[in-house]
This record gives structure tokens, C-alpha cells and sequence, in this order.
């Protein structure tokens, strides 16, 4: 009995929290719902750093949940959408920031690294064949050095 | 060569190093304001004090003046208020108070307790002002220009410090250059 009744209170609270989220938006269409899930889910929450909008239930992201389903209503683009609250939020809002000459680093560092892993492996590699083959053969001396003292051990 | 690439882990440490350095002591809540550089956005709002009266971007015009984004709801604004008090007792700048989500009543009633440091108040309940100021948490403050134009915003409470080394800098900058 216990057990139903905290199996009970579990799915209570759970719906009350996702509720507290999941503000209700009608959509025309399954499609659209998607376009707002996946644009509330690459916006970023100004006030919960860590959080997209579509997590966070801080007011502000409210507010931001708010202004993009009103802005799809009205028929914008997803650009349109995200630009809208770059231009009030800046551009910390958007999970994935535009290449330019500011974030070009953050985009171009893991080609970098990918790229300068392959070479220094490239060149170790390159390295140790070039000396594999280059070890040089023992002359006929060293040979017979190394024979006599075979022959003493035995 | 060789002797070269011996101090190729040296060099990686102190350019991470560096790079590291660079952003310690940085505070990650405290963004940079979209709208700096750019006009105060279009609004047209009721007069905290005075509901039949509305206001407008032009309240911004011809002086320059700090925007404070406050509400009763905020303890933070609390803080700050006696500052607030300073600086508008001692004439050091006009101050507008935008009030942010937050009811008439209750507004009132705090600025006739602590005291009405603010030239004039716009009241936003719904924060409509707020959100196209890509305000995301009371307190914040915004230095406006003498032609409107956002300066600097500042998030988090004013206090003597914050002026002297913040707010006022910017504020002389943006006295001379207007």
C-alpha cells in the first residue's frame, strides 16, 4: 500500500514540475510544435547560464518561451526568431553562435587539434620507419666480435 | 631542432596559461548589453505616479541620465535603494526608474517608505520595456546618453563603489562627448 501511495505522489509531483515548464502553446500542426520545441531548445536562458529556455523555468525564459511562440504566430522565420533576441539578449543566447572574427577561434579549435594530432602521429610514425630502415648493418669485424663471444659462452 | 620541440611543452603550458589567466575573475552572470550603442527602444508606458500620464522613449532626451530597473519583488533593489537615495540627494545624476513586473500599489507604497529617488517612473508590469532591454534579472542599471543612446548597463546593485568606479566613469565620457 505504502508503496502505490508514494508511486502515486512520485507521478504527481513529476507532472506538477514539467507542468510549471510546459506552459500550454496550441499549435496548428505537429511540424510547427517541433519548429517551437527546437527553437526554444538552441536558445540559452540569460539568468540560468547552463539552461536552454526550454528547460529553465526562471521568469525571463517565460518571457523568451512567450515572445517566440507569439513571433511564430505571426508568421517569422527562425531566423527572424533567434535574431530578434539577439539583438535584446545579445549574442550569449544562441547555443550555436555565428562564425565571425570573434568566434572563429571557438570554431576552428578542434580542427586544430584534430589536425595537429595527425601530425605529430604522422611524424612519429614517419620517424621511427625512417629509423628502422636506417639502422645501420654491423660490419664484418663487429660480426665476428660478436660470434667469438657466442662461442665462449658455449 | 630536437632542442626546439624540447621546449614545445613549455610553450603549450604558458599559452593555456595565459589563455586561462585571462579569464580569471571574469563573473559569467554579467553580460555585456546587446542594446549598448544603440537607441533606447521604442515604449510607450504609464507614469508610475501618475497613471493618466504616459511616457515615452523622449523621456531620455537632452541629459544625461541612468535607467534603473527595479521592483518591490526584488531584494536586491532593496539593497541598493539608500544608494539611489545618495546619488539623487547629492544631484550626481538624473535617475528614471523603470518598474519591472511588479504591481502599482505596492510600488507606491515603497517609494513613500524609502523614499522616491527617480526623476520620473515608468511602470511596465507586463515587462514589456524590460524584455526589449534584454533585461533578465532585476537590478540592472543603463547609462543613457544625452541623446538617448544606451552607454553601459550594469547588472547587479549600485553602490559607492560601483559608482566611483563603473558607472561614473562612464557617465563623465558620455557628459563630454554629448
Amino acid at each position: 500500500m505504502l508503496r502505490i501511495i508514494c508511486f502515486l505522489m512520485a507521478v504527481l509531483v513529476s507532472g506538477l514540475s514539467y507542468g510549471d515548464v510546459a506552459a500550454v502553446y496550441d499549435f496548428d500542426s505537429r511540424s510547427e510544435e517541433e519548429r517551437y520545441q527546437n527553437l526554444i531548445a538552441e536558445l540559452r536562458c540569460p539568468k540560468c547560464q547552463n539552461q536552454n529556455i526550454a528547460d529553465s523555468n526562471s521568469p525571463i525564459s517565460k518571457d523568451m518561451r512567450n515572445a517566440v511562440y507569439q513571433m511564430m504566430l505571426d508568421g517569422a522565420s527562425d531566423d527572424e526568431i533567434v535574431d530578434s533576441l539577439v539583438e535584446r539578449f545579445g549574442e550569449f543566447v544562441k547555443y550555436k553562435p555565428d562564425l565571425d572574427s570573434r568566434t572563429f577561434m571557438l570554431w576552428a579549435t578542434p580542427a586544430i587539434a584534430v589536425l595537429g594530432g595527425i601530425f605529430v602521429v604522422a611524424g612519429v610514425v614517419v620517424r621511427s620507419r625512417r629509423a628502422g630502415t636506417a639502422a645501420p648493418a654491423l660490419s664484418p669485424e663487429e660480426q665476428a666480435r660478436i660470434d667469438k663471444m657466442l662461442a665462449k659462452r658455449n | 631542432m630536437k632542442r626546439f620541440w624540447l621546449f614545445m611543452p613549455l610553450v603549450v603550458a604558458v599559452v593555456l596559461g595565459a589563455v586561462l589567466f585571462a579569464g580569471i575573475g571574469k563573473d559569467p552572470t554579467k553580460l555585456d548589453s546587446a542594446l549598448v550603442g544603440k537607441p533606447v527602444p521604442a515604449f510607450n508606458l504609464k507614469d508610475l505616479n501618475n497613471p493618466e500620464n504616459s511616457l515615452n522613449e523622449s523621456l531620455f532626451q537632452g541629459e544625461v541620465t541612468l535607467l534603473n530597473v527595479w521592483g518591490t519583488w526584488c531584494p536586491s533593489c532593496r539593497d541598493e535603494h539608500a544608494d539611489l537615495m545618495w546619488l539623487a540627494r547629492e544631484k550626481k545624476v538624473a535617475i528614471i526608474g523603470l518598474n519591472y513586473k511588479d504591481s502599482r500599489d505596492d510600488a507606491l507604497v515603497w517609494l513613500d517608505r524609502l523614499g522616491d529617488p527617480y526623476r520620473k517612473v515608468i511602470y511596465d508590469p507586463k515587462g514589456t520595456l524590460g524584455f526589449d532591454m534584454g533585461v533578465y534579472g532585476a537590478p540592472e542599471t543603463f547609462v543613457i546618453d544625452a541623446s538617448g543612446v544606451v552607454r553601459y548597463r550594469h547588472v547587479g546593485v549600485v553602490n559607492g563603489e560601483v559608482w566611483e568606479q563603473i558607472l561614473l566613469p562612464v557617465i563623465n565620457d558620455a557628459r563630454e562627448k554629448g
